[in-house]
């Protein structure tokens, strides 16, 4: 009987990709909600990878006609283990139906949620949909003094280190093939010519030069080289301007006193946040961490998010770091700068107003946002008030929220950076 | 017989044993007189069966969301570990396509060869629902002119039109079959070819039917034929040649749908039947292997371990309980026939005196030819099966406070169950009897549906309240859908532009 066995191992794997991708657009909406779900969720470690979405099973459903409980049924059961005829048994718990439901649920699908996993990028790309980095253009087209080099092609000259040996040797034998055709082709015929003469030749004569002509013909075969100069293929390496792609972010933290753990969980939560966010548009991002009481440093990370401090704020002190550490570290030529400021709003009386001018005059014009996120259930303090006057002149470059618990890091970060409106 | 040596030692797969092992069961299956059709088969990865499971078997389907949903389902309940994949798939063709994974065994692969290759296949090709219902030779090809159909319609029409139709036609998916009438071979290029032609045709004709201009209120009470004259259980069918307003493009993709689900109701009908009979075969060339010595003790232990996982039915009072399991109960009567014939009782001959002494090979052959399930059950569960499976009938009646345990396996309750359990695999009597029952074409051109139930059993409301919404972005006039009992409305579900328009107000609210 005829019969085939085909290896389809190496073939497509992702046929259902496009189903798949059917899936996550018809559920949009559920999805998107399920995300921001999660990202409150999560516990501020692992924020950098897919999830778990669950999507309410009735809002996928597919309906069909079917019977509902209810009415006259019978069904036939295995595994009799008491019952004899006319035994009457309590309904089980949970509706009417029961185990004489029929097949009403055939296949087999309860109304718990319907849980699929998202990739880590479809669940960024969810998280960070219609958000976008403001003023991100101006750097990227003005800076294209750095380039990459990327394969274009061969050429025929070039640096023994680019050489490509399957390219030559590729065109060395189409030129051995051109070359030798014509000459391969006379001496056929010649020696058939001469086999024809018979042995011994009927024409001597004719034969000898035959034999002369194909030696000279054979000399000439021995000449074509196997390799020749112009054979050689070398990589040709093209060079493309690439546009800026180095971000730097400061972080800058209030640690002095009134800011306990929780405060600084919450800061933490929108630095990861805005971290991921940048990753999405930069390859390689620089973090500094800044943190304050009344003088600043900058710290490692471990030491940023959990050393803990005493003492009063000057927030001033923290924002002329930075300063200092642009002009230092972080030309503007060469660096799109984002900086994020979380505080739990407490500074000392006088220095806002100092801070309010150094944020104007020093920190504004080099960066491309600044975002103070405060963290506290009071009422506005003398920051929010001095940062409120720096909103008005300065809206497209910084921006200012409140947050009071976990589940308003991701609103309030959507809010920052939601696309604006042309 | 001589004494041979085993084919293979070990658990490794290799292409070659396997085209080995393919012959070997090709031999013996020849002598129990399997017809088959050729066989194809296919390794694959897990992940690429996967694609295959979720594509319900199809090897080739239109692109559409359900399917997603399918398969991510499929996926989390792998990934987690709750669920085994499928050790094969086989698709109703010619050449019959079987998918092996390239994860099983050497001893799984022999198993799988005789329970697809050789078992399903034989019944596609001579069960009489497979041989009179589809067409093993064009549904490769169909399917791949249903697919770049629908890709077309997407590309034409847009994504979201397309997809909110097939939402509908699917909907309705389980009605689009021609439970009585044989259909018309199915194929490709005749589709392809016809269908300009058809296009106009139809447009025209559901003018016609539509050509007369609704008036207000008629005064003269002349009497217009009803339409339809009959009731029609095909609603894909009675709206692809008469619904109102559809395009001549989304007529082609309700019938693509009707024509689908018409391909995949024999497997419905003969699930029981199917999987016993493979399994029958599976359990019986593997023995005849091993009896030649072909296979050896470990590789029998492998395989019968196998064999005894997929035929275990949890009783009904057990966690695991999730219906009969048809691999159980196929087997078993398959089985059974076969002992009936070599070693009928007293009580075998009162109830199959045919079958009591009869060749077994030729009493196995007719019952896969010439049933499907409901009529298979009726004519051949034994009270042995019954005893065996210790099965039991249950009434719930929602007018009693108690459920009713109306037979067991005793005397007076054999034919009972096998009665109650004939009717449980009986689709008519499974999914609602619903039918076309009335057009208004003088009045609002609104369509009513009837639903005929039986003991008092409604249909699950949610559900129906769905399907009506479908139905009528199908119609596009009022739909209105009437359960009958004894000749009285108990129930009735209307879907109407207001309602529809309501509906549409609060998605945006």
């Amino acid at each position: 009987m005829a019969f085939l066995i085909i290896d389809r191992r190496q073939e497509s794997r992702n046929k259902s990709a496009v189903n798949r991708q059917r899936f996550v657009r018809r559920f949009r909406r559920h999805i998107k909600e399920a995300v921001a779900d999660a990202v409150n969720r999560r516990s501020i470690t692992d924020t950098d990878r897919g999830d778990e979405i669950s999507i309410p099973r009735k809002d996928i459903s597919e309906p069909v006609f079917r019977h509902g409980a209810g009415g006259h049924q019978r069904r036939v059961l295995p595994g009799n283990k008491e019952f004899v005829t006319g035994d009457r048994i309590k309904r089980p718990p949970g509706g009417g139906g029961g185990s004489g439901r029929g097949k009403a649920s055939n296949t087999g699908e309860g109304m718990d949620d319907f849980v699929f996993e998202l990739t880590r990028q479809e669940f960024l790309d969810f998280m960070f949909e219609d958000l976008e980095l403001p003023n991100l253009v101006k750097k990227q087209l003005k800076e294209t003094d750095t380039f990459r080099f990327q394969k274009g092609g061969y050429t025929k000259v070039g640096i023994p280190a680019r050489l490509n040996v399957l390219q030559s040797f590729k065109s060395a034998h189409a030129r051995r093939i051109a070359l030798s055709g014509a000459i391969k082709r006379e001496m056929t015929e010649l020696r058939e010519e001469l086999a024809s003469l018979g042995e011994p030749p009927s024409s001597p004569e004719r034969a000898r030069d035959i034999k002369n002509e194909l030696d000279r013909l054979e000399r000439r075969l021995n000449h074509i080289p196997f390799l020749d100069d112009f054979d050689l293929r070398y990589n040709n390496l093209i060079q493309q301007p690439l546009p800026t792609s180095n971000a730097v972010m400061f972080c800058l933290m209030d640690v002095s006193g009134s800011m306990t753990q929780e405060i600084k969980d919450l800061a933490k939560r929108f630095f990861i946040l805005l971290h991921l966010f940048l990753k999405q548009t930069y390859k390689k991002i620089d973090i500094v961490f800044l943190r304050h009481h009344t003088v600043a440093s900058e710290v490692d990370e471990d030491e940023f998010f959990y050393s803990r401090e005493t003492g009063g704020t000057v927030v001033s002190s923290v924002l002329k770091l930075m300063r200092d550490i642009i002009h230092d570290r972080y030309p503007t030529s060469d660096w799109n700068i984002y900086a994020a400021q979380a505080s739990d709003g407490e500074n000392w009386q006088d220095d806002s107003p100092i801070a309010r001018d150094l944020l104007v005059n020093s920190i504004l014009p080099l960066v491309q946002y600044f975002a103070y996120v405060e963290i506290s259930e009071h009422t506005e303090q003398a920051l929010w008030r001095a940062y409120e006057e720096v909103l008005e002149k300065h809206s497209d470059c910084f921006a200012m929220k409140r947050v009071t618990s976990a589940a308003d890091i991701y609103p309030v970060f959507h809010e920052l950076f939601k696309k604006k409106a042309q | 017989m001589t004494e041979r040596v085993p084919i293979a030692e070990g658990s490794e797969w290799t292409f070659e044993l396997l085209e080995r092992f393919e012959q070997e069961i090709s031999r013996i299956a020849r002598g129990y007189r399997l017809d088959t059709y050729p066989n194809q088969i296919e390794i694959i990865t897990a992940e690429q069966m996967m694609d295959r499971y979720s594509s319900i078997g199809m090897p080739l389907g239109y692109h559409h969301w359900s399917l997603g949903k399918q398969f991510l389902s499929t996926e989390q309940h792998y990934r987690r570990g709750h669920m085994g994949l499928a050790y094969e798939l086989v698709i109703n063709s010619n050449p019959c396509i079987a998918y092996l994974m390239e994860e099983n065994t050497l001893a799984m692969q022999a198993l799988v060869i005789a329970h697809a290759c050789f078992g399903h296949n034989s019944f596609f090709k001579s069960n009489y629902v497979f041989r009179t219902w589809t067409d093993a030779s064009a549904i490769v090809n169909y399917l791949l002119f249903a697919r770049n159909y629908i890709a077309e319609c997407e590309e034409r029409y847009g994504l979201d039109a397309t997809e909110s139709l097939l939402d509908s036609c699917h909907a309705l998916m389980n009605y689009g079959v021609d439970r009585f009438r044989r259909p018309r071979a199915i194929s490709a290029e005749d589709e392809k070819r016809r269908q300009d032609e058809r296009e106009a045709f139809l447009q025209q004709q559901v003018n016609d039917l539509w050509r007369t201009v609704p008036k207000k209120a008629p005064h003269h009470e002349e009497r217009w034929p009803k339409f339809p004259k009959e009731p029609q259980e095909n609603l894909l069918y009675f709206i692809e040649k008469n619904a109102p307003l559809l395009e001549p493009w989304e007529r082609e993709v309700v019938r693509i749908v009707r024509k689908i689900a018409q391909y995949f109701y024999p497997q419905r009908q003969t699930k029981v039947m199917n999987e016993g009979w493979a399994t029958f075969w599976h359990y019986n060339l593997l023995n005849t292997l091993y009896d030649e010595g072909l296979v050896s003790d470990g590789f029998m232990f492998e395989i019968l371990q196998s064999h005894t996982n997929v035929t275990y039915q949890p009783d009904f009072d057990s966690p695991w309980f999730s219906g009969l399991n048809p691999y159980t109960l196929g087997f078993s009567m398959f089985n059974d026939i076969r002992r009936i014939c070599e070693h009928p009782t007293a009580e075998d001959r009162e109830w199959f005196p045919d079958l009591a002494g009869r060749d077994w090979l030729d009493a196995v052959h007719h019952a896969m030819e010439n049933f499907k399930d409901e009529s298979f059950i009726l004519q051949y569960l034994s009270p042995t099966i019954i005893r065996d499976l210790k099965l039991f009938s249950i009434v719930d009646d929602d007018w009693e406070k108690e459920i009713e345990v109306s037979a067991i396996h005793d005397d007076q309750g054999y034919r009972r169950i096998r009665e109650g359990l004939s009717d449980q695999y009986n689709l008519s009597k499974q999914e609602p009897n619903i039918q076309v029952h009335e057009v208004d074409l003088r009045g609002n051109r609104s369509i009513t549906l009837r639903h005929i139930q039986h003991d008092r059993i409604p249909l699950d409301k949610e559900d129906a309240k769905a399907v009506m919404k479908h139905l009528h972005a199908l119609w596009r006039f009022d739909v209105r859908l009437e359960s009958i009992q004894d000749g009285k409305v108990t129930a009735s579900y209307v879907c109407d532009d207001e309602s529809v328009r309501r509906l549409a107000g609060d998605a945006i609210a």
